[in-house]
């Protein structure tokens, strides 16, 4: 393993044994004193993992239980992000506009925030967001790509919302072309950058280098850092350990990992071992831990896991939405999704291009039919 | 009577140095004579000025001081740019083509909607993307009604240039209303991705039409909307020969979450023609071969001679066949 740079300083710190009987009745108090915060993703990632058919009374359910449990910042959006409902990525059941006002209704104390991809929604996206309450604009592009977002940070700023970049697929980008791109972000008016490990591929040293390299660049100018894991190579709660000693003060989860791929960084997970390490996050355990267990649990058609297709994701380094579209595919044309999504790492394609998913279907469809003599 | 017009080309970027390039191999009709930007030390002024146009870096005041005027401009600047222009070319009678996506003329496709427009002053070429998909989306909906057509047009990072990148939301907006103005889509919606892959990846669209259900099975609806694909594929081939199905269209039947529509997906790549810029930017390739040859057909109509444009096959040069389609296969 590369060099890690965690020092003696930075080791877990516990007193005492904690039993479950501590942890139930010391739960941390929601809403109190937190040295980092955590945005629950959960009705933005999740919607991939729920193929885009939330409903309102889920949105609500989630929506109040991260609220008592306080969370400070929840993502509510099509899984691509504002005008994701469509062919190439999957129509929502309810038009997400409805689902954020449903959010804003249901929070007494957590901000609203939506996703925005620049290519694939506008600034008109976000103004209807906003509009219907949306407070937080989480702006997002490819992590070599940061320049195209320049327009929609102005827009969100002027719209007086608070501002995140996303640098997606992070581990496609040197430290080094990482910090440029956040430093763009930084000058558009981003108030914090994100590393986003959108395909679960970086590994301990491979995030934490990406993030004190992030932090070096803009920290200065009082611009947070951020990180967003996903779980493909089982790796989420430790990167964003690994980010926060780095110097990351905000960190993305979902409630049951529900995200894309093999999910997203549990919330109740990450809540329970930021205080185990004397952290604090302002999350009540036992609400977060409710809120996963007694409102998501249930209505999870399918719970995120690190099967063979969300393992190659990580390995290869594929954006982690691609997995269903693969799965569809791989039903269509009768050729293994692990395939389909090794073949996009090999090509290289990156988040958004859920439409290549079919040509290398294709492809592997005649490279069967070929090896098996057929003619075409 | 004259046989040929001249031309001004504003704004000496990659699309200015392509557009420069295709003109004068193979427009019969258009001679290109000024080359106009805003940077003393631009390369493609340099370049201009070398193949043997007047060059200058002061601008459109320095066009419109010119003793005699260019017939045609080719705009190749921004959007805000040739908003500004557009009526100082009108005022002085100069026939406009804007590769901007500022759309003060018409959105032009030329397989689609040009003879309708042969008497406009000022078109617009819509956008890479746009030229790449209408099309194919007119393709579908000359047959069956297209109540919704979304595209994405992936290209590479690099062939993306900082005007693009400033203002992605006038792509996705202008490429968006010509799906549903000339591609004849009730509802449109197009998407733009860069992809920074090396070797840079070629220009790749993906089209996606709902249509009726009955389309989405097998038969001899389903047959003449191929037919129709077809034929459209190998009219925009006479003008950018790069333009082919990456694979045969592909007909999903009806779903309740598609609102009851089948669908129809239709991979497209562009391959660049190679007349300045590399293979790889088909996506600014298609936009200067769809300008050029607009500007060809609109002049030779306005100077009532025939127009010349030399094709790829013209020119001796090797032209792929169009992708096989399955159909009986």
């Amino acid at each position: 393993m590369g060099d890690m740079t965690m020092r003696p300083e930075d080791a877990p710190v516990v007193d005492q044994e904690v039993t479950e009987t501590d942890v139930l009745v010391h739960t941390p108090v929601a809403g109190g004193p937190a040295d980092l915060r955590i945005t629950d993703s959960t009705l933005r990632d999740g919607s991939h993992a729920m193929s885009h058919q939330f409903t309102e009374a889920q949105v609500r359910g989630v929506v109040a239980a991260l609220d008592r449990a306080g969370v400070q910042v929840i993502e509510v959006s099509h899984g691509d992000g504002l005008g994701g409902s469509s062919f190439n990525y999957g129509f929502s059941l309810v038009d997400e506009l409805d689902l954020v006002a449903a959010a804003v209704d249901e929070a007494t104390r957590a901000k609203i925030a939506v996703l925005l991809l620049p290519g694939l929604a506008t600034v008109k996206h976000l103004k209807r967001a906003h509009a219907a309450g949306a407070s937080v604009a989480r702006i997002a592009t490819h992590c070599t790509e940061a320049d195209v977002s320049i327009q929609h940070f102005g827009e969100a700023r002027a719209l007086g919302m608070e501002t995140v970049g996303f640098l997606m697929l992070a581990h496609r980008a040197s430290p080094d072309v990482l910090a440029r791109n956040a430093r763009i972000m930084v000058d558009a008016g981003a108030d914090c950058v994100y590393v986003v490990d959108s395909a679960g591929a970086l590994v301990l040293a491979d995030a934490q280098e990406r993030i004190s390299a992030v932090v070096a660049e803009v920290g200065r100018d009082g611009a947070q850092v951020g990180f967003h894991g996903h779980q493909n190579l089982g790796l989420g709660i430790a990167n964003s350990v690994l980010a926060f000693q780095a110097g990351a003060r905000q960190i993305d989860g979902a409630l049951c990992a529900l995200g894309a791929g093999a999910g997203n960084s549990p919330t109740e997970v990450l809540a329970a071992t930021f205080e185990r390490m004397g952290i604090r996050t302002g999350i009540g355990l036992g609400e977060v831990l409710s809120a996963a267990e007694e409102v998501v649990r249930p209505f999870i058609p399918r719970l995120p896991w690190m099967d063979r297709a969300s393992i190659t994701q990580g390995y290869a380094g594929v954006y982690s939405s691609f997995l269903l579209h693969a799965q569809r595919a791989a039903e269509r044309y009768g050729v293994p999704a692990h395939a389909i999504l090794q073949k996009v790492g090999e090509y290289g394609y990156v988040g958004g291009q859920e439409d290549m998913i079919i040509d290398i279907a294709l492809e592997l469809v005649e490279g069967e039919l070929a090896s098996a003599g057929v003619p075409r | 009577m004259r046989s040929t017009a001249t031309a001004a080309i504003v704004g000496p970027g990659n699309i200015g140095t392509d557009l420069m390039f295709k003109l004068k191999r193979r427009s019969g009709v258009i001679e290109p004579r000024f080359m106009v930007g805003v940077d003393p030390d631009s390369d493609g002024l340099r370049r201009a000025s070398r193949i043997g146009l007047e060059a200058s870096h002061e601008g459109v005041d320095w066009l419109l001081a010119r003793d005699e005027l260019p017939d045609i401009v080719f705009e190749c600047t921004s959007a805000k740019a040739h908003q500004r222009n557009a009526h100082r070319y009108a005022e002085a009678g100069i026939l406009a083509v804007d590769l901007t996506p500022a759309a003060v003329g018409p959105y032009l496709c030329p397989p689609v909607n040009l003879s309708f427009n042969l008497d406009a002053v000022n078109v617009n070429m819509i956008t890479c993307g746009g030229q790449a998909t209408v099309p194919v989306v007119h393709a579908v909906s000359s047959v069956v009604p297209v109540p919704y057509a979304e595209i994405v047009a992936s290209v590479s990072s690099r062939s993306a240039g900082p005007g693009t990148r400033a203002n992605i939301d006038e792509f996705t907006e202008t490429t968006a209303a010509a799906v549903e103005t000339v591609g004849g889509a009730r509802v449109g919606k197009a998407i733009i991705i860069l992809n920074p892959v090396e070797p840079p990846m070629m220009m790749r669209n993906s089209v996606f039409c709902a249509i009726p259900p009955e389309a989405g099975e097998p038969g001899e609806l389903q047959d003449r909307i191929r037919a129709s694909i077809d034929a459209m594929v190998r009219t925009v081939r006479e003008y950018v020969p790069g333009y082919r199905l990456r694979a045969d269209p592909q007909f999903d039947p009806a779903r309740e979450a598609w609102r009851g529509h089948a669908r129809v997906f239709i991979p497209i790549e562009v391959k660049g023609r190679g007349d300045y810029l590399p293979d790889y930017a088909g996506n600014l390739d298609i936009i200067t071969a769809a300008a050029a040859r607009v500007g060809d057909l609109m002049v030779a109509h306005r100077l009532g001679v025939q127009a010349s444009w030399r094709s790829s096959s013209d020119l001796g040069e090797l032209v792929e066949p169009v992708a096989a389609h399955a159909a009986g296969a």
